[in-house]
């Protein structure tokens, strides 16, 4: 077995007496799609912003390709060939659509600027079904399409890793079929993804593995429909039969 | 470069030639040190705009930077040539913006803010008790053999190169990264942009083109002291003549100065009593009336007037 893309080993992060990240490790391998999952206030928005380098962390190690990047600005772990979207949409909302994907064009090794990054910016919008809308500024697209626009700027960094946060959530039906689709050819491509998600049927589809975490630490690590029938899983989400009944009284 | 671009460079040119001829022809001197102040105003409203444009960090610090430049040439205009002289005042400038930003600009909006207005009364408050207390002698005469038409000349010079830069920095990488800066710090580094470096470049460049300024207006003074070098309305007028125009486009802080000036000159001519309460009444209009700035108005009325053509 090859050496994984990338290694967080015992992460911890604490925001004062909170702890939103505990002890936390597990690999993702190149070409791999890993779903993040765990209740709301588990920690997995916490945790990617540990890898790509948004938050510092108070203990543990990120490794990509071998290579320690926790400690790195998000600017070279961006740089390195990891990127992401955000949780709550970040696009910048005063400029063209197609200067949003060359701004992730533009600054990684190689970059892409003038007449060679429109065309390459315009790729990527076609890519993402935005193909139309290049000349637009972000702010007027829909929620949807703004998603896809910040898929289309992390995919202009050509990233061997890529940090989804719930990046499918709120598409109806049709859309989310688009966006499966996407994210598969995306895996045939070899990119490696790890996904924070929440539809069910998208971490199905697309996981083959998943880690799930309940209050900051990792619970279960292993085939996703392992990992889904696990106990310790079912309780995270559901409870246990005692504090359902607590729940009840 | 398109067609376009080059017309655009070339009236650019032109006019920069003619105004250069402006003092040849003119020989009032009234109107002359009219326009010393309008070009002044457009080169400090032009550098605030090279960082304060596209970040949209607002600094208060412009007048830190002038009135260090004007101190550059109270303590050495005499005894070195007047090149020596600008020199150190860029050289100067660019060392005090390089401690500053690399401590300050981690800092981001209204703590940034606060931080540079602090920064000039810092500055104002250093040189006053180093005045005090060392040269024992609050005020300085500046002697330099310079006259109003060479002052003229030299603020054409400054005006066209930071109006040079920001054209040829929009179109580069730095350019974008300014943007993207300006829209989200926290995607910018996600894109890979060294947000930090970039904000340091700019800042210093800015601080540059206002300390320079300083050096080359501090013979019009012949006697100054910290609260003339220092004085805060430099930094208030800057920001809302590039407000005014528009900072985010090439031509907007010029737009702000000009008109603002004359105001300004008018009002102190004709209420010098109640010039302050004018100028903050002034000031209150144009948040109010045009927040986009006088450029994003015309830019606004064109798109409106394209789309129903």
């Amino acid at each position: 077995m090859t050496a994984p893309l990338l290694e967080l080993k015992g992460l911890a992060k604490r925001f004062g007496g909170l702890v939103a990240v505990n002890d936390l490790s597990f690999d993702v391998h190149a070409g791999e799609v890993v779903g993040l999952l765990g209740p709301n206030g588990s920690g997995k928005t916490t945790a990617m912003n540990l890898v790509s380098g948004a938050l510092p962390l108070n203990a543990g190690e990120v490794r990509f390709q071998g290579q320690t990047i926790s400690g790195l600005a998000s600017h070279q772990i961006a740089r390195l060939g990891v990127a992401r979207t955000f949780q709550l949409v970040r696009v910048l909302g005063g400029m063209r659509c197609r200067d949003n994907v060359a701004a992730g064009l533009a600054f990684r090794p190689g970059g892409l600027h003038g007449r060679a990054a429109e065309h390459a910016a315009q790729l990527l919008l076609e890519r993402v079904g935005l193909g139309t809308q290049a000349e637009l500024a972000a702010s007027e697209l829909t929620y949807i399409d703004q998603k896809r626009l910040e898929l289309a700027r992390a995919l202009a960094l050509a990233p061997q890793l890529l940090l989804l946060d719930e990046w499918l959530a709120g598409l109806n039906p049709t859309e989310l079929q688009q966006g499966i689709g996407l994210i598969r050819a995306l895996q045939g491509e070899g990119m490696a993804i790890l996904m924070v998600e929440h539809v069910m049927d998208a971490v199905h589809a697309l996981c083959s593995r998943c880690v799930v975490m309940n209050t900051g630490a990792k619970i279960a690590d292993g085939a996703t429909r392992e990992v889904l029938s696990d106990p310790r899983v079912i309780e995270a989400y559901l409870g246990s039969d005692d504090t359902q009944e607590a729940a009840h009284a | 470069m398109s067609r376009r671009e080059c017309m655009a460079w070339g009236a650019g040119a032109l006019a920069l030639a003619l105004l250069a001829t402006v003092p040849q022809w003119m020989h009032n001197d009234y109107y002359l040190s009219l326009l010393i102040s309008v070009l002044m105003y457009s080169v400090l409203a032009s550098a605030w705009a090279l960082f304060s444009g596209p970040t949209r960090y607002v600094s208060l610090a412009t007048v830190a930077f002038f009135g260090v430049g004007a101190y550059t040439t109270a303590v050495f205009g005499e005894t070195l040539p007047w090149a020596a002289v600008l020199l150190i005042a860029l050289g100067v400038g660019v060392a005090m913006a390089l401690v500053v930003g690399l401590a300050t600009l981690r800092l981001s909006g209204v703590y940034f803010v606060i931080f540079s207005f602090g920064l000039a009364e810092l500055t104002k408050q250093l040189v006053t008790w180093w005045e005090v207390n060392i040269t024992k002698d609050l005020g300085r005469y500046v002697f330099v053999d310079i006259t109003a038409q060479d002052i003229y000349w030299q603020l054409l010079v400054l005006l066209a190169l930071v109006l040079g830069l920001r054209a040829w920095i929009a179109r580069t990488r730095l350019g974008l990264a300014l943007r993207v800066i300006g829209e989200d710090e926290t995607v910018a580094r996600h894109v890979g942009i060294n947000t930090t470096r970039v904000k340091v470049l700019l800042f210093t460049l800015s601080a540059s083109f206002m300390t320079v300024a300083g050096a080359m207006m501090a013979p019009r003074w012949t006697y100054l002291d910290p609260t003339i070098a220092f004085a805060p309305a430099i930094s208030f007028q800057t920001l809302i003549m590039a407000l005014l125009g528009g900072a985010g486009s090439l031509f907007g802080p010029l737009l702000g100065a000009v008109p603002l000036v004359l105001l300004f000159e008018f009002l102190s001519a004709h209420f010098p009593n109640h010039f302050a309460i004018l100028v903050g009444l002034v000031f209150m209009v144009i948040v109010y009336a045009v927040p986009q700035g006088i450029s994003g108005w015309l830019r606004q009325r064109k798109s409106k007037s394209g789309g129903t053509q």
